[in-house]
């Protein structure tokens, strides 16, 4: 424990799990689409469906979804900027059997007609859990930097995403690998340790078969 | 003898022994703790306190609400007759005040705030700083180190007790602030470390067995106003701690109290929004007003 526990984080009121937890939702999600967002239907279970309004989570989901940081005061107005951004949001309420309480559905739709799917949790301190991605079981906390790689099912993919992590000195601590279909849509979840940054998601970006990759930074 | 934070006698005792403020060994002990230099520790905890003096102006909007609707607004009432020279206990109590009111209204507006220790108590400690800086005309280098003091407060308190509403009632969320912002103040007038213990002491023996009831599980009513009476009760503490006046518990065992009185507090009372405030009529029906 440091001074920084005590006094801190800086954050968007009124409560991290409701505010940043679910900014950070939305954020995740975006950055796996890859590309500017014109539709997101939103689906909210448990306490995060019974309470949203008066938190502000919608308002929190969108702004990640637009690409703000967890502590932009501009969350405040994320309905407002969507609408001006043409981004069209819908909010339904939904049961998901054994979801954590605080659970987001998050589908997000580019001008292209290209889409990314999300079911994550809110776990508190601004923390989350992704446990579905494009209907794939994925699991990360994103409490390591994780690169999460959707791609195309096929032969070597493995060897050269983790030849580009080996290159940047990075060390694997955990691999998922999860796909739909053999030679179709998959996604690999990789914790690493230490400090690396988004460039080690742009290396992997370039290399062929690859639909987004993203670097998923620590909650500070 | 290192710092450990695990009793505020101890802490003080050190302080005393080498005849410096709290801060300068919370602040020396902190960089090595981080590996970084004392003057990026100090730089970051400074980009804190302006966080934290940012909060003021848009929290005294008058027409700030609140996302459920529920509240705002107090700030700028209490701003108006603190500086309208009208306050019934002077500049300091009702600035305090309006300081502790802002920077919570702000919280409940999804503004941005620090998290001191909570984002249920954030008013408090910034409503203390913040004042004695404009009351007493300090720099913004002596605010800031109070800001390590306080810190280590919360720090003892967090290894000895808990910070949390939902685990130990409001006593641990703005007692505990209440107690931190205490220290501060003491500090900041040029109390002896000794006189911190005390006024931690006694700041959180005058919050003790305060439980968390928030309306519709909302960080409204009555957190707000709680952040309100949280910051006068630390000035209350200090007045009396640099009056001399000594706690006749020390400040570790009314931390080893609240404990023992936040674990025997029923599960209703602690954040979930089952019990006091949240249970009378008024707080069911402004639930019912949010969410249907």
């Amino acid at each position: 424990m440091n001074v920084f526990d005590i006094l801190g984080p800086v954050m968007i009121g009124p409560s991290s799990s409701h505010t940043a937890g679910a900014a950070r939702l939305g954020r995740v999600t975006r950055a796996l689409l890859g590309t500017e967002p014109v539709q997101a239907e939103i689906r909210l279970h448990g306490s995060f469906a019974k309470t949203y309004k008066g938190h502000g989570t919608d308002r929190a989901l969108v702004a990640g979804i637009l690409g703000m940081e967890t502590d932009d005061p501009g969350l405040r107005n994320a309905l407002e900027t969507a609408r001006e951004r043409g981004l069209e949001v819908t909010f339904k309420t939904v049961e998901l059997d054994g979801a954590h309480p605080n659970t987001a559905w998050i589908l997000l739709t580019d001008a292209a007609g290209d889409q990314v799917s999300l079911i994550g949790s809110s776990i508190g301190g601004g923390n989350i859990l992704v446990t579905k991605l494009n209907g794939m079981d994925v699991y990360f906390t994103g409490e390591k930097e994780t690169l999460i790689v959707r791609h195309q099912d096929v032969p070597g993919i493995i060897a050269s995403v983790t030849e580009v992590a080996a290159l940047a000195g990075a060390n694997i601590s955990n691999f998922r690998l999860s796909r739909k279909e053999k030679g179709g849509e998959a996604v690999m979840t990789i914790e690493l340790d230490g400090s690396f940054g988004p460039d080690l998601a742009l290396a992997v970006r370039h290399l062929p078969h690859i639909y987004s990759s993203i670097l998923l930074m620590p909650v500070s | 003898m290192s710092v450990q934070y695990q009793s505020l006698a101890e802490l003080a005792a050190l302080a005393e022994e080498q005849g410096e403020p709290i801060s300068a060994l919370v602040l020396r002990q902190q960089a090595e703790q981080l590996e970084i230099s004392e003057e990026e520790v100090y730089e970051r905890m400074a980009s804190t306190y302006r966080v934290m003096g940012e909060c003021i102006e848009p929290g005294c909007d008058p027409g700030l609400r609140s996302t459920s609707g529920l509240t705002g607004g107090s700030a700028a009432k209490m701003r108006a007759v603190s500086e309208g020279g009208k306050s019934l206990t002077g500049s300091v109590i009702s600035g305090a005040l309006y300081r502790a009111l802002a920077v919570s209204e702000l919280n409940a507006s999804m503004g941005r705030i620090v998290a001191a220790p909570t984002a249920g108590s954030c008013g408090i400690l910034p409503a203390a700083v913040l004042t004695m800086q404009a009351e007493r005309d300090l720099s913004e280098r002596e605010c800031v180190m109070a800001l390590f003091t306080a810190s280590a407060v919360g720090m003892v308190i967090a290894n000895n007790a808990c910070l949390a509403g939902a685990q130990g009632g409001c006593q641990a969320e703005c007692g505990s602030a209440s107690a931190m912002a205490a220290a501060a103040i003491v500090e900041l007038a040029g109390g002896s470390p000794k006189m911190i213990t005390h006024a931690v002491a006694i700041a959180l023996k005058n919050i003790l067995g305060l439980v968390c009831d928030p309306v519709a599980g909302l960080v409204e009513i009555p957190c707000i106003k709680r952040n309100a009476s949280g910051v006068a009760g630390a000035f209350v503490a200090a007045e009396m701690a640099l009056a001399g006046i000594r706690s006749a518990i020390p400040a570790d065992e009314v931390i080893w109290a609240m404990k023992k009185v936040g674990d025997s507090m029923p599960q209703s009372l602690r954040e979930t929004a089952e019990g006091g405030l949240a249970a009378t009529p008024t707080g069911q029906r402004l639930h019912k007003q949010v969410f249907g």
